[in-house]
């Protein structure tokens, strides 16, 4: 019995140094497009490492390729949880360069953004099957979560058991409905936010540490 | 489980001629056709139908896998003038949540439900919710 035991508590110290609980967990920031993906990665970067992950726009996928901060170090409540910060395109179904000619660009512009915005969502799929630990679900709280991007992504987050927290971001906005995001994910917490305001972010780091961490 | 029947022939032959003149083609595909395909045979069956411009419904739906990479491969199809993507509708009732633990152990993904995909810029989604999908299709 003695030897079994020793066996086992060896095997366990093995496995604890291999997957160290101090090894930064890579934690995708995934959504839609405009959702404010990349306002939260920024929030959360400069809070923590005093740098930006990317650039912020109101143009649909700003976010092209899938752009990663290492070590941030968040502390919560006495303890230390690093992450490395994973800012994703925003994933769609369709992308099509005519919309961004809305956007006061030029034809060959539009197109090159398109062809780039497709490959990111290519790019943020193949991170999400392959190389997170974890998932912050970014959602705009002033338009319909039951999308079946949302729906969708959800579910393969979920049929991978990520650990996954939902934020409804553009708290500050008129027409904000947290519950309505609340409602159509039950089985997820919901976080209300802005990520742009820097309103409530206590509370997500708090949440960050307790699922990341 | 008997499902519709599968009108998948014509979209395996490039010289069937478009006999559906103004109107829309809808292919019902039973999860019996889809069972025995690899996960990329299922998404060139509907992309292949999509592209083409049809409606493709699936009876039993992809599993959470299949969909993230039929997102993939879409995202690589798409090109100007050509083609926009896919829109693709199923319920919004998450299977995953409901699988038991030894479900999911044995790989036996529940993910019978019904999908409605059709080219982004043919098809628009006008209402959904738990138990209705109502989508407006336009002609070519």
């Amino acid at each position: 019995m003695g030897l079994l035991t020793n066996l086992r508590d060896s095997i366990s110290r093995v496995t604890d140094g291999l997957f160290a609980a101090d090894e930064p967990k890579r934690i995708g920031i995934y959504g839609p497009p405009n959702a404010g993906k990349t306002t939260l990665a920024n929030r959360i970067a400069r809070d923590w490492t005093g740098d930006a992950v990317g650039p912020e726009s109101h143009i649909p996928h700003e976010t092209r390729r899938a752009r990663r901060k290492e070590g941030v170090e968040i502390e919560r409540n006495g303890r230390k949880v690093t992450i490395d910060i994973v800012d994703t395109p925003g994933v769609t179904t369709k992308v099509d360069y005519k919309e961004f000619l809305d956007h006061d660009m030029e034809k060959d512009d539009a197109v090159r953004r398109s062809r780039e915005a497709t490959e990111g969502v290519a790019e943020a799929m193949h991170w999400l099957r392959e190389d997170v630990d974890g998932v912050i679900y970014v959602l705009d709280s002033t338009t319909d979560p039951f999308t079946q991007v949302n729906t969708m992504l959800i579910g393969i987050i979920e049929s991978q058991d990520l650990p996954a927290l939902i934020l409804a971001n553009k708290t500050d906005l008129e027409g904000s409905d947290v519950q309505q995001i609340a409602n159509a994910f039950p089985q997820h917490e919901t976080i209300p936010l802005s990520a742009l305001e820097g309103d409530n972010m206590d509370e997500v780091y708090t949440k960050i540490a307790e699922y990341f961490g | 489980m008997a499902g519709p029947k599968a009108n998948v022939d014509a979209a395996d032959d490039p010289d069937d001629p478009d006999d559906s003149g103004d109107g829309v083609r809808i292919d019902m595909i039973s999860g019996a056709r889809m069972e025995g395909l690899t996960t990329m045979e299922k998404i060139r069956l509907i992309l292949d139908g999509v592209r083409d411009g049809n409606i493709v419904i699936l009876e039993e739906g992809l599993s959470p896998d299949e969909e993230s990479r039929l997102i993939e491969v879409t995202m690589t199809e798409i090109s100007p003038d050509d083609f926009t993507g896919i829109e693709i509708e199923t319920y919004p009732k998450a299977e995953a949540g409901d699988q038991s633990f030894l479900d999911k152990l044995m790989g036996r993904e529940s993910t019978q439900k019904l999908t409605v995909i059709g080219p982004a810029n043919r098809i628009e989604t006008l209402h959904k919710d738990e138990n209705l999908i109502s989508t407006l299709v336009s002609r070519k």
